[in-house]
């Protein structure tokens, strides 16, 4: 081993924050070290404090916060310095880049000004020389005509393009060091992958070494070098990435790893979930945090909290703070030794073919188009917004159906219309065999309860001022059901998704995420629906909770035989749940069939753009993957491109055709079609789909 | 494993439940000094308006043909007026009128404003587009302006017409706020997953999204009671307000102002400071609440924390 | 770069319009009002002896005041003489565009100085509070204002005119005035003149000052406050700038914004507090004139003083989307 000073060096450090509830201590004596162009990721679910540290490194923490220990930074210390001395490190030697780069930029200045002070504030330059810079950056960056975008406000970017300016800033100083938090947790992952891109195209240009803080495991597997995972407030493993994904020895890393769906994953491969949810982190107490959910606790955890033990299998320093990580690390134990797995449930349904099933719910050419309007008081129409423009659905009794695509896709538009049960402006949505074309407000109403919606956020979801029991009753209510009718029905349905009887009289800020959002599923299967929206019903839970979520749908659908339309943005959930998929891109389906057939040999480029942007918890396999990066920003859906609306990022457009191909792909909108392979539900929209051996 | 999956071994995250969010609301605003002091305040000065008569021995209406423009004294604690009047019975009496015009109005207007506000903000359209408009036009003209040249119509009738008008020009603000508010609720999930559950309009308005903005409407309440109380001063002082044999600290404020400078200024100057410190322990009073009920409200008044 | 001009300024010409079809509605509804409400007939039946009949009905009639024509007809009438620029005649048989002439200027003399002051120092205090939050001057600053929104115009008035007057005695010199605009008979604009006018303007416009202190420093901390805790003073900071640049270069530009819109809410509330300045510090302008017309029945005057009123609403309505524009870029595009 080389003997290199590390870059930054953390000992002990520790952040308490004072709040009304008692002292939270958000940081509890975290050690690490980043060595000069190396990458470290710092994993962890929310609340765990991985940014709170990163924070106080750069000392941007509020004035009550109460920060201990050492931070060195190529050999100064750092904790304790002044406002004055530490503002000429911070943006000069050490950048921060952050997540939500629309909040994270002055509203009111030009992006071109605000990278421009940036430059000034460290480099004596005039103000054309700064601007020149800018330019230069921001063509690295990757934003197109620059000098006329420096021009420009944040609000006018879209979200890729504010994180490219938010790096173009934060690499204007050649810093040594970068500090990522959560950059791309906001954005599309073809947009991410574009932006991981360009973080290590930064990497390269500079030589810093970079910090990135994520709870997406699957992004630092190709990202970092080395990885350390926080719990609570501590790091409770630390190794080099190959270490901690293959050779995990604390419980939580493992559990973790073993929760998270994977895209390549076999087909009714289980997720094994971490019960319980991450400790409140006021009045912690004694032992490890992780005790109450983990299943190898004995009585010493209970008492002492376990110190960083060195694992002896590699020499490159992976520690595990576990009392009995020896005994893991000899018995080589995986995930699924320790966590018990759930077996797939069988379905009633599964043995009769699709054809024969009930059709639950069929569109046909829907098209929804709002009008573009601007103006707050007179309002004028400028053109018409194109969200959903011609599709098909048809989901059969019993099977899941998963609606992927990206922000900007119609997908949401798509299940809005679905359940407003409206007249569609163009094309038919039927329910149950029953056009909504023909519907009186009475019909609707009676069909109400055969349809129900799952949102994104449980707390959203729900009205904060309404106990348990009324939440779960309201449907009912509403419906006319009688009032014991209610009772023996709510007991019921708490029953059915985990929860205790006795929660009837809680309030919803009593519960965690996971717990509000089986709520939120009780209530749909209060009135026994057919059909089930489920409108990204884990994106906003902890990364270990959603396992169990994922779960209970799958064990509710087959005891009870339900369909389910499943939106979401994330593809490995996507495989995990669903029976077929379709693919919406810029409000149309270009790609649909099982979900199997068409994430192994996926046809349409976007969908193996999708594919290869999604990333893989297993650095093996990430390092190996030819990642397709797109170009671009999603076309405005007001504006689509004439015949192929992909056509402007498509890879194979770019890279593979020649001029007479690009010419179809101009002039003719590709239809879904079965490509030469006539019965096979898989279909894609492209004139050039890939063969389907 | 069974088919249906065991209870969840969780322990609730926070313990607060709806009457410990009580609790935690009454803690925050106790911490508070200056606001229970407000309130303490608040309710003597009610005391005094109400309760106060009977232990006093002038009435409001008696003349004491004694005591003619007299000082304060043993038997006339805040003096008398140039007609013989005890200004104490007076300021109690006026006391009572501020106060009950205070209350109803607020409430009224609070009131007014949710109705409306909500009902532009939950319809959109043209109803939106009509209430807007309405809101617009009647804040061209000051309510000042509009009830003092409307105060000729109601002489000599009862002065609930007033605090009806009173009312009626000071739901605007609110209203538009309410809107907003309603706007950005109504994109909510809860919102849409009870609509698409089947439940009524109204019932969504009612149940759902007025509720969950009582914080809001119980702060504004409570400062439009000072606003309206200030307001009502205004107008009574030059009599398009409340008007004789009615008495109110504006009334009285308008009728002895001129002797503030010369020895006889307790006239004025007793219910001009009882005045002020009802509206600002009224103001108080509000601003602990907003603390209470809603801390994460961006600002609050630093002086809540110095009591701290 | 044109289009965008010719955008905003079609967005402007609309915002206008549409104030102005407000306004004409309000003004006339202002007429209907006061001509209803105001029983100018009473000023003649409370003499003595009582004039006939036939005579009050023709001098009501030549200030077209007269109840017994439809009120359909009167506002014809008035609103014909508005288009041509002539207000009508007040109850004294003036005319009301020579008297209001004259009041506005008054107006003006007496509330330009102390709002402008007043805004101004708000702004400054309550953007200095927010940065020093729970410090001393914070909450020195914030008692104040609580204090002074506490008290109604009225007696703040009273209230300074006597601590003027102590003041004097103090001092045994009458440095500060609190009757009229000026001393009688010093009404020119001679340096000594000036400065008598001068003494007769601290006191009144110490009213206005401490209000506007008031009013505006509290919605500029809590703006400031919004600010100060952003994200983007943080990513400030993480480039290199100290606190103190951070917050100026970037907090306090971000919320004086919202400080556009309270100018048009400030200029109403600056004429109803004219209202009672003018009234007790005897100057002779438009607040005094409004109660006198009410008081005498004055429809004329009324309306015509509505007019105005809705007119300055307008202005300041107008101005305040000026200001929101240009302080804001987010608005700019569409």
């Amino acid at each position: 081993m080389t003997q290199r000073q590390p870059l930054l060096e953390v000992n002990g450090l520790s952040v308490t924050f004072p709040s009304e509830a008692g002292a939270v201590e958000a940081v509890r004596g975290v050690s690490y070290h980043v060595m000069p162009g190396e990458v470290l990721g710092i994993a962890g679910e929310s609340g765990c404090g991985k940014s709170v540290s990163s924070l106080a490194v750069m000392g941007l923490l509020s004035r009550r916060a109460r920060i201990t220990g050492s931070v060195r930074f190529e050999g100064e210390e750092l904790l304790g310095v002044g406002d004055k001395d530490l503002s000429k490190i911070r943006g000069g030697r050490i950048a921060m880049i952050f997540q939500d780069p629309l909040s994270a930029l002055t509203p009111v200045i030009t992006v071109g000004d605000q990278i421009a002070e940036a430059v000034r504030i460290h480099q004596n330059v005039s103000k054309q020389a700064a601007m020149d810079r800018v330019v230069d950056l921001l063509n690295l960056a990757g934003i197109p005509n620059p000098r006329q975008r420096a021009r420009a406000f944040p609000h006018e970017f879209s979200g890729g393009m504010r994180q490219r300016a938010m790096i173009a800033m934060a690499i204007a100083n050649n810093p040594k060091l970068i500090i990522a938090d959560e950059p791309t947790t906001a954005l599309d992952v073809t947009i991410q992958a574009q932006i991981l891109d360009l973080l290590q195209k930064a990497k390269e240009a500079t030589g810093a070494a970079i910090v990135m803080i994520t709870h997406d495991l699957g992004v630092l597997a190709g990202f970092a070098d080395r990885l350390t995972i926080m719990y609570a407030g501590k790091l409770v493993e630390i190794g080099g990435v190959d270490d901690v994904f293959y050779r995990p020895r604390m419980p939580y890393t493992m559990g973790l790893l073993g929760s998270i769906p994977r895209i390549d994953a076999a087909p009714g491969t289980p997720l094994t979930p971490i019960e319980g949810s991450p400790p409140s982190l006021t009045n912690l107490p004694p032992g490890c945090p992780f005790t109450p959910r983990c299943p190898m606790r004995v009585d010493i955890c209970r008492e002492k909290e376990p110190d960083l033990l060195r694992m002896d299998s590699s020499g490159n320093g992976h520690f595990a703070a576990c009392h009995r990580s020896a005994e893991i690390e000899q018995k080589n134990l995986k995930g699924v030794d320790i966590f018990p797995a759930s077996e797939a449930v069988p379905s009633r349904i599964e043995d009769l073919p699709r054809e024969g099933r009930t059709p639950v719910l069929r569109i046909t050419d829907l098209k929804k188009h709002y009008p573009m309007i601007i103006g707050a008081i007179l309002q004028r129409r400028v053109g018409t917004i194109y969200a959903v423009d011609g599709i098909d659905l048809d989901i059969r009794e019993g099977e899941t159906l998963g609606l992927v695509g990206e922000s900007g896709c119609g997908k949401t538009t798509t299940i809005m219309e679905i359940l407003s049960l409206a007249r569609p402006a163009s094309g038919s949505i039927a329910v149950l065999g029953r056009s909504t074309a023909g519907m009186t407000a009475r019909d609707r109403f009676q069909i109400r309860r055969e349809i129900s919606v799952v949102f994104q956020d449980p707390m959203a979801s729900i009205d904060p001022r309404m106990p348990v029991s009324d939440i779960l009753a309201e449907p009912m209510v509403t419906h006319g059901v009688p009032a014991e009718e209610r009772a023996k029905r709510i007991g019921q349905l708490l029953k059915m998704v985990g929860l205790r009887p006795e929660y009837t009289s809680r309030y919803p800020q009593e519960f965690s995420g996971g717990q509000r959002q089986r709520i939120c599923i009780a209530r749909a299967l209060a009135l026994k629906p057919k059909l089930l929206v489920l409108d990204e019903p884990v994106s906003a839970l902890d990364v270990s909770i959603r396992a169990g979520v994922l779960n209970l749908l799958e064990e509710l659908k087959a005891e009870l035989g339900l369909s389910y339309l499943f939106v979401a943005h994330d593809l490995s959930v996507v495989r995990h749940i669903s029976d077929r998929v379709a693919v919406m891109y810029l409000g149309r389906i270009v790609e649909t069939g099982g979900v199997n057939r068409v994430f192994n040999h996926p046809a349409h480029p976007y969908t193996q753009a999708l594919l290869s942007a999604a990333p893989l918890p297993d650095p093996r396999k990430e390092r190996a993957r030819r990642r397709i990066i797109l170009k671009g920003d999603l076309p405005s859906p007001a504006n689509p491109p004439s015949g192929c609306r992909f056509r402007t990022r498509c890879q194979k457009f770019a890279d593979e055709l020649n001029d007479q191909q690009r010419q179809i792909c101009i002039d003719t909108d590709p239809v879904l079609s079965d490509h030469g392979n006539p019965g096979s539900v898989h279909r894609a929209a492209c004139h050039y789909a890939e063969g389907e051996n | 494993m069974s088919s249906i999956p065991s209870p969840i071994v969780e322990e609730p995250v926070e313990t607060t439940g709806h009457d410990s969010r009580i609790r935690l609301v009454l803690r925050r605003f106790l911490r508070r000094r200056l606001a229970i002091a407000g309130l303490v305040i608040v309710l003597l000065l009610f005391a005094f308006a109400y309760v106060g008569p009977h232990f006093y021995k002038w009435r409001y209406d008696q003349i004491d043909f004694e005591a003619f423009l007299q000082h304060p004294s043993a038997t006339h604690w805040f003096g008398t007026t140039q007609n013989g009047f005890d200004m104490l019975a007076l300021t109690m009496r006026g006391m009572q009128k501020s106060l009950i015009i205070g209350l109803i109005g607020a409430v009224l207007s609070t009131g007014i404003a949710a109705i409306a506000g909500a009902t532009a903000g939950y319809f959109s359209g043209w109803t939106d587009r009509a209430i807007v408009a309405l809101i617009d036009l009647i804040l061209v003209l000051p309510g000042f302006l509009i009830i003092a040249i409307l105060s000729p119509v109601f002489h000599g009738r009862t002065w609930l017409i007033f605090v009806v008008l009173l009312a009626a020009f000071q739901w605007m603000i609110t209203a538009r706020v309410i809107r907003s508010m309603t706007l950005s609720m109504k994109e909510r999930e809860f919102v849409y997953a009870a609509r698409f559950m089947g439940v009524p309009h109204w019932k969504i308005i009612f149940r759902h999204i007025l509720p969950n903005m009582s914080s809001f409407l119980i702060i504004d309440a409570t400062i439009n009671v000072s606003s309206l109380i200030l307001a009502e001063v205004g107008l009574s002082f030059f009599g398009f307000g409340v008007q004789p044999p009615d008495i109110s600290l504006g009334t009285l404020i308008g009728d002895h102002w001129e002797s503030a400078q010369t020895a006889n200024g307790y006239q004025f100057y007793f219910p001009a400071i009882l005045l002020v410190m009802l509206v600002l322990s009224v103001n108080l009073v509000g601003d602990g609440l907003r603390d209470a009920l809603d801390p994460n409200a961006g600002s609050a008044t630093g002086k809540g924390a110095a009591s701290r | 770069m044109s289009s965008y001009n010719s955008g905003l300024g079609i967005f402007l010409l609309r915002r206008v319009v549409y104030l102005a079809v407000v306004v004409l509605i309000a003004t006339s509804a202002n007429y209907f009002l006061a001509a209803t409400a105001l029983n100018p007939r009473s000023n003649f039946e409370g003499r003595n002896p009582p004039p006939p009949p036939a005579v009050v009905d023709a001098q009501l009639s030549s200030l077209n005041l007269n109840d017994k024509t439809p009120v359909v007809e009167r506002f014809g009438r008035w609103a014909d003489g508005v288009w041509h620029g002539n207000l009508g005649l007040t109850i004294d048989h003036e005319s009301v565009n020579v008297e209001m002439r004259r009041r506005v200027g008054v107006s003006l003399r007496l509330l330009l100085i102390g709002s402008l002051l007043g805004s101004f120092c708000g702004i400054a205090a309550g953007a200095w509070s927010a940065v020093n939050q729970y410090e001393f001057s914070d909450h020195t600053m914030t008692i104040l204002s609580f204090v002074i929104l506490s008290v109604p115009t009225v007696v703040l008035a009273v209230f300074l005119a006597n601590a003027g007057s102590s003041f004097n005695d103090a001092i045994g010199y009458r440095l500060v005035y609190n009757t009229g605009e000026y001393t009688p008979g010093l009404q020119a604009w001679t340096s000594a003149d000036i400065i008598n006018r001068l003494q007769h303007l601290v006191l009144p416009s110490l009213v206005l000052i401490l209000q506007g202190l008031a009013f505006y420093s509290r919605y500029q901390r809590n703006s400031m406050l919004d600010a100060v805790g952003s994200d983007f003073v943080r990513t400030a900071q993480a480039k290199g700038l100290r606190r103190p640049q951070a917050l100026v270069r970037h907090a306090l530009r971000t919320a004086l914004i919202p400080m556009g819109t309270f100018f048009a809410y400030e200029f109403t509330l600056i004429f109803i507090g004219s209202i009672f300045v003018e009234k007790i510090f005897s100057w002779h302008g438009m607040g005094e004139w409004f109660v006198q017309s009410i008081q005498k029945n004055d429809v004329n005057a009324t309306a015509a003083i509505g007019m105005f009123v809705a007119v300055l609403v307008l202005l300041a309505g107008f101005l305040s989307d000026v200001v929101t524009v240009i302080l804001d870029p987010r608005i700019r595009r569409g």
